[in-house]
């Protein structure tokens, strides 16, 4: 590795050493290695490798139709799925020029909120285990679980979805789905509640957080940045207030905004973003009760597939189940870039269609590449601890980093 | 804070790069514009800087490979106007076998991983850039794996061939 600087100092009372953090070091929960330079705990420089679980999605994405690219983005943030899956369907429907009933965007939304919701009770869970309280972790995962059993009800698995269709779900929400979801909006709160009194003025997690990684809006737009990291350092840009998708704006809800962008500000923003999510979901599941119970995809049947039983027993819809698999339906040939506001920030497909049955070529604007860029040269000068709390904070998912 | 129409965006573009930018078109809306490696840095440090438009966030930088094509390689930048919240592409063709192209290093720290990363992939060499080493694929690859004439498969392998599962 050429780039790590040698030194010729052989005392070793004085001399750096090498420290190398990862790939499956326990405290970076996922593959990251940085070669770290130390000076006793301080860190004098850091190299981030990484790549170590690149799947090569996008090269992949070339050769698939467009639905069967979506269990693709389901591996990108594996810890919220359904955002990646949603923000696919949307960009393939925006091509595609498909208007989604009111109904499929408030279920969408009910399902991106609650992704939302659990891959923030990860990363802040995580984050008090990294400095030392396992409690809050242990009793947050617990709504994660209710969380998944949300999903299973509604597509049937829980980590990697694979939710929805081009055009709006596979299948209707069951009764069952929503009595757990208003369990959970019942149950979550106080739990929430507890979690932030646990912690928000705890003494040795406000010492180990505060000011720890502090980075400006300057320095955050500079290296685009995005999500609750941004809006921690103080720059309020979230893609569902600017370039509301899903019917966003129907509803009422805050972006917060942290003011010096340091691990205890991240913290902050992600815990009220909790709470900015369920009060979407509590919208939505209003709104619901004035649309039609029935709908929950788009009418566009040369893109969403029949019903198995309608494919056997009539003849339209087995022309368009033929037409739809073996990819014989023509596509417009253009691009479109759309970007939905994934867990860790802005989340973009870029799409280039020629005509044909798979896209031209599909790249990924995969929030945890960009965030993570930063991450050793901003370590440097830190203590080892500190960057292990920072790494937690920036909630870098391996998926998505890698694609 | 008013929005600015794609009209009024162009013009300001033309009145400092004329004659130096085509427009590719709208699709979706989104203001899609080439020009050459020449003026690419000057026109993003134009767009970043001007007070009236502000593209002060750099959204993505990727490539696209058309093998047909004189100048297979086209670079395209996504930026953002955060204050006027307006987005613009930006392409820039490459000729074959001269894949260079000035790093927009200079203008956002954050395109350094985004321009490795169209390195690793299409083999464009980001003249100026402070570290363009491959990023996802291991360092000792020879090719770039994204261009069209790589399958995704090796032709050559045969732990797939049907014999091996008594087809």
């Amino acid at each position: 590795m050429q780039n790590h600087p040698v030194y010729t100092d052989n005392d070793p009372q004085t001399a750096p050493s090498t420290l190398n953090l990862g790939p499956t070091h326990p405290a970076t929960h996922g593959v990251f290695q940085n070669v770290l330079q130390l000076d006793g705990e301080r860190i004098m420089s850091g190299v981030s490798t990484i790549g170590y679980i690149h799947r090569a999605f996008e090269k992949i994405a070339e050769h698939r139709p467009f639905y069967q690219i979506t269990p693709l983005t389901d591996r990108l943030n594996y810890c919220s799925s359904p955002i990646n899956n949603m923000g696919w369907h949307m960009t393939v429907e925006k091509l595609l020029g498909i208007e989604t009933p009111k109904r499929v965007d408030y279920l969408r939304v009910i399902v991106m909120e609650l992704a939302r919701i659990s891959d923030h009770i990860v990363c802040n869970g995580v984050l008090g285990v990294d400095t030392g309280a396992f409690t809050g972790f242990l009793y947050m995962m617990e709504y994660r679980e209710a969380i998944y059993e949300i999903y299973e009800e509604v597509c049937g698995s829980r980590l990697t979805t694979n939710i929805g269709r081009i055009g709006g779900f596979e299948r209707n929400f069951n009764a069952i789905a929503f009595n757990k979801l208003r369990k959970f909006l019942k149950d979550f709160p106080p739990v929430l509640r507890e979690f932030q009194a646990l912690f928000n003025r705890n003494r040795i997690f406000v010492d180990r957080t505060k000011g720890v990684a502090a980075v400006t809006a300057e320095d955050a737009l500079a290296y685009s940045w995005s999500g609750p990291l941004l809006r921690a350092a103080g720059v309020d840009y979230d893609v569902r207030a600017m370039n509301p998708y899903s019917s966003y704006e129907d509803f009422d809800f805050e972006v917060p905004v942290g003011e010096n962008g340091d691990v205890y500000a991240r913290f902050l923003v992600r815990n009220e973003e909790m709470w900015q999510s369920m009060r979407l979901i509590e919208q939505a599941l209003m709104k619901l009760e004035k649309e039609p119970t029935d709908i929950f995809h788009a009418d566009v049947p040369e893109f969403y597939l029949p019903p198995k039983e309608e494919v056997y027993n009539n003849m339209e819809a087995l022309i368009y189940h033929f037409k739809i698999v073996m990819g014989e339906i023509d596509t417009p040939t253009s691009e479109v870039y759309h970007s939905v506001e994934g867990a860790n920030g802005e989340l973009g497909f870029y799409l280039v269609n020629d005509g044909g049955r798979s896209p031209y070529r599909l790249h990924f604007r995969r929030p945890s590449f960009i965030n993570y860029q930063m991450y050793a040269p901003m370590s440097r000068g830190m203590l080892l601890s500190d960057a292990i709390i920072n790494m937690s904070s920036l909630n870098v998912i391996a998926g998505e980093l890698d694609a | 804070m008013g929005k600015i129409t794609n009209e009024e965006l162009l013009k300001k573009i033309n009145e400092k790069f004329d004659q130096q930018i085509t427009v590719v078109g709208e699709p979706y809306g989104l203001l899609t514009i080439e020009t050459g490696r020449e003026q690419i840095i000057e026109l993003l440090e134009f767009l970043k800087n001007d007070t009236v438009l502000q593209f002060i966030y750099l959204t993505d930088i990727t490539a696209i490979h058309y093998p047909e094509q004189e100048k297979p390689i086209g670079v395209i930048y996504h930026l953002h106007s955060l204050i006027n919240n307006v987005r613009i592409r930006i392409k820039v063709f490459l000729p074959a076998e001269d894949y260079h192209i000035p790093t927009a290093t200079t203008v956002w720290h954050g395109a350094n991983w985004m321009e490795r990363e169209t390195y690793d992939f299409f083999g464009v060499i980001f003249d100026g850039h402070p570290d363009l080493r491959r990023i996802l694929n291991v360092d000792d690859m020879t090719v770039f794996p994204m261009r069209r004439e790589y399958p995704l498969e090796d032709p050559n392998r045969v732990d797939k061939k049907d014999y091996f599962f008594g087809r």
